[in-house]
């Protein structure tokens, strides 16, 4: 039984990266930028939950800060990232690196170092008692929240004009552009919507994880782990890789190996990658081969 | 002379370096002059990484206290200058330390966190010569295997830390005949922790009914978290460090779990993070802004006076060393630093702001002073969020010889061989 609550644990734990990863993912596939300063937005959102909730709540912060961030994300956007689409990912590497220690040092001007107090709105804590299986009720509404924007971003995906249009540019910007269709607008808004996300973790995460400087830093590294085995391009790949991720670090603990917990999942990506050079559901991406 | 007109660019270039060269010749000779006026420290302690949070404090302390001694008159006459650097790891602390003592010519150096860090920066001094106060590295080996002459420790070693808490858990019953389950950082300074965890526990009759070891990255507990709901231990223990311990304390509560919570190693900055509601437990505590004695409310008032929030734990460690290194230079008329060794061996007495004067132990530079055990408050009777904890008094306590917390020489040799 224990066991069994163990892998469900670690299935919902994945949740969490997955709100991180989708929109590295995302954000890669179609520009080709490799945003090492996603956790630092995800650290904003953090942040922003923690100033704005005594004016607004934690209700009015959920809501206005994934947008506050989304809107920053834009602006480094448009005046950054745009410089370095279809160049060589490695100049993008740079910049956001460096993006994300400007960040980093940033949020320590502005709160200090020491890490700051949040705690789980009165409304939302207590425990969800299911037979046997006792779960935290705040992890419970995240996990339904996660869930929603997966779906929304799915659908907003595979079902509009938009997506058609994001996915298209994906596997071939040329001819999305030789249609006459200017890829532009799309890259700010899938920009917007996966920094978004990143801001919306920073949100949800803040009541639960030590607020910090280098928060961000702690998040991105299992993302990208994430981002690889599921492989680039895929919706799906992402998705079961975060569940994955979170399952393999939750049964090592549960079967007493947890000081390999770490470990396991960067095993688990050397094996993906062995057999499956382009992650679990990688597509073919024509112009990064 | 230059006429008009023939004032070319390439003059101007000329010119330029030459004003350069005279200009960097000169400075050599200014930088001489000044420090013989000066005495310089040199302040080495992580500012980014896990560890930053408490660097700061550290950082704030040291110039809050190098201010009140230049103030008071100096070192023997001489004006006291600070330079500060992140020590950031291992190696670029040993290299920056390399750098202080050769270069800048430091008197010697407080500071540092990391007890990996620690140890580096020990090899160059003690290779210099030069004093090395070590403000917040824990483990025991630092006073053991790796102890060295011109290293000392206002921080409190791992042993004391687990035998002050120890005794409050002795006395609420939590020891003998009861099941522990330990969380512990999987690195040196929670193994070092672990060791001496077992040894206590072996030691009064209890026994250990989980204890799993966590990587320094992890941030979420949940799955440790769902083993101790299942295990039901009498106390839940943590060998943990920084934001981590901050981070399990919210989960524990966000899990509604209810099993008493202490732990071994601690630093008020987190229970502060934690928060009213989420900071439960007994904790051990080097020191805290609420001690009741005049020297510890004076500092408090300076430090919130110019910070506008209470010092924390680290803060205290880097300001009474440098409080204890001018009380040395200024005993002795000098900075020399076997001397303030030989003078520190000796057994010289320092106010450390608590009720007793502190020491350094002769035999592995230990500062002997008294530690305090620490309980969070329930969260109706938290007023602020500072002050959300209560104290023990003293520990040992008055009647008690400040030794019997430390580790006993059959728990620790130190030979100062190297």
């Amino acid at each position: 039984m224990l066991f069994a609550q163990q892998v469900l644990n670690g299935l919902l734990d994945g949740v969490y990266y997955l709100l991180i990863a989708l929109g590295l993912s995302l954000i890669f596939s179609l520009g080709g930028i490799v945003n090492l300063a996603h956790g630092a937005f995800f650290a904003i959102g953090a942040y922003l939950t923690l100033v704005l909730s005594p004016y607004l709540g934690f209700g009015g912060a959920f809501v206005v800060a994934p947008v506050a961030v989304a809107l920053f994300g834009v602006l480094i956007e448009r005046v950054l990232f745009t410089r370095f689409y279809r160049s060589d990912p490695i100049l993008s590497l740079l910049l956001t690196f460096g993006l994300a220690m400007v960040a980093e040092q940033a949020l320590r001007m502005i709160f200090g170092a020491p890490p700051l107090s949040y705690s789980i709105p009165p409304i939302l804590r207590g425990q969800v008692v299911m037979g046997s299986f006792i779960y935290s009720f705040y992890r419970t509404v995240l996990l339904g929240i996660a869930i929603v924007c997966v779906a929304a971003l799915w659908v907003l995906l595979q079902r509009t004009s938009f997506g058609r249009v994001v996915r298209a540019g994906v596997q071939n910007p040329d001819m999305v552009g030789a249609l006459g269709i200017s890829l532009q607008p799309y890259m700010s808004a899938v920009a917007a919507l996966g920094i978004g996300l990143a801001g919306l973790a920073g949100v949800l995460l803040a009541p639960i994880y030590s607020v910090h400087p280098a928060m961000g830093n702690e998040i991105i590294t299992p993302a990208f782990v994430v981002v690889v085995i599921g492989g680039l391009g895929s919706f799906w790949g992402v998705v079961v890789a975060a569940l994955l991720v979170g399952l393999v670090k939750g049964v090592m603990v549960a079967v007493g190996y947890s000081a390999a917990s770490t470990a396991a999942i960067y095993l688990l990506m050397l094996l993906v990658l062995l057999f499956r050079p382009r992650g679990l559901f990688g597509e073919r991406i024509m112009r990064f081969e | 002379m230059l006429k008009e007109g023939r004032f070319t660019r390439r003059a101007l270039l000329k010119g330029a370096a030459g004003a350069a060269v005279v200009s960097g010749l000169s400075a050599p000779s200014l930088l001489l002059a000044q420090t013989s006026e000066v005495i310089r420290i040199g302040h080495l302690t992580p500012r980014t990484g896990f560890l930053g949070p408490l660097g700061e404090y550290a950082v704030m302390a040291i110039d809050l206290a190098v201010e009140e001694i230049n103030a008071g008159g100096g070192l023997a006459g001489r004006k006291l200058e600070v330079l500060k650097e992140d020590s950031v790891n291992p190696q670029t602390a040993s290299t920056k330390a390399e750098r202080m003592i050769e270069r800048d010519k430091v008197a010697c150096i407080i500071g540092e966190i990391s007890s990996a860090s620690a140890l580096t920066i020990a090899q160059v001094a003690q290779r210099n010569k030069t004093l090395f106060i070590n403000t917040g590295a824990n483990s025991d080996a630092l006073r053991g295997s790796d102890c060295k002459r011109y290293m000392f420790h206002v921080e409190s070693q791992n042993s004391m830390y687990v035998k002050s808490v120890g005794r409050s858990f002795l006395q609420d019953g939590l020891v003998k005949g009861k099941k522990w389950y330990s969380l512990t950082a999987d690195y040196a300074f929670g193994h070092d922790l672990l060791k001496v965890a077992k040894r206590f526990m072996e030691g009064n009759g209890g026994q250990f009914a989980g204890d799993d070891l966590v990587p320094t990255d992890a941030t979420d507990f949940s799955a440790y978290l769902l083993k101790i709901r299942a295990a039901k231990p009498d106390l839940v223990v943590l060998n943990l460090a920084g934001a981590q311990i901050t981070n399990f304390l919210k989960q524990y509560s966000e899990f509604g779990l209810t099993f008493p919570v202490g732990g071994f190693g601690f630093d008020t900055a987190l229970a502060w993070a934690a928060g009213k509601g989420n900071f439960v437990g007994t904790w051990p505590c080097v020191w805290h802004h609420l001690i009741d004695t005049p020297q510890t409310k004076a500092f408090v008032t300076a430090f919130s006076k110019k910070y506008n929030k209470p010092p924390e734990n680290q803060a205290w460690g880097d300001y009474i060393a440098a409080k204890i290194v001018a009380q040395a230079v200024n005993e002795l008329k000098s900075p020399d630093s076997t001397k303030v060794v030989e003078y520190f061996e000796k057994g010289a007495k320092f106010d450390v702001l608590k009720t007793r004067p502190g020491y350094f132990r002769a035999s592995d530079h230990q500062l002997m002073h008294e530690m305090y055990a620490i309980t969070a408050l329930p969260a109706d009777k938290v007023k602020n969020q500072w002050d959300i904890f209560s104290s023990s008094g003293p520990v040992p306590g008055p009647n008690e010889d400040l030794e019997v917390i430390a580790s006993t020489k059959e728990e620790n040799t130190c030979t100062f061989a190297t």
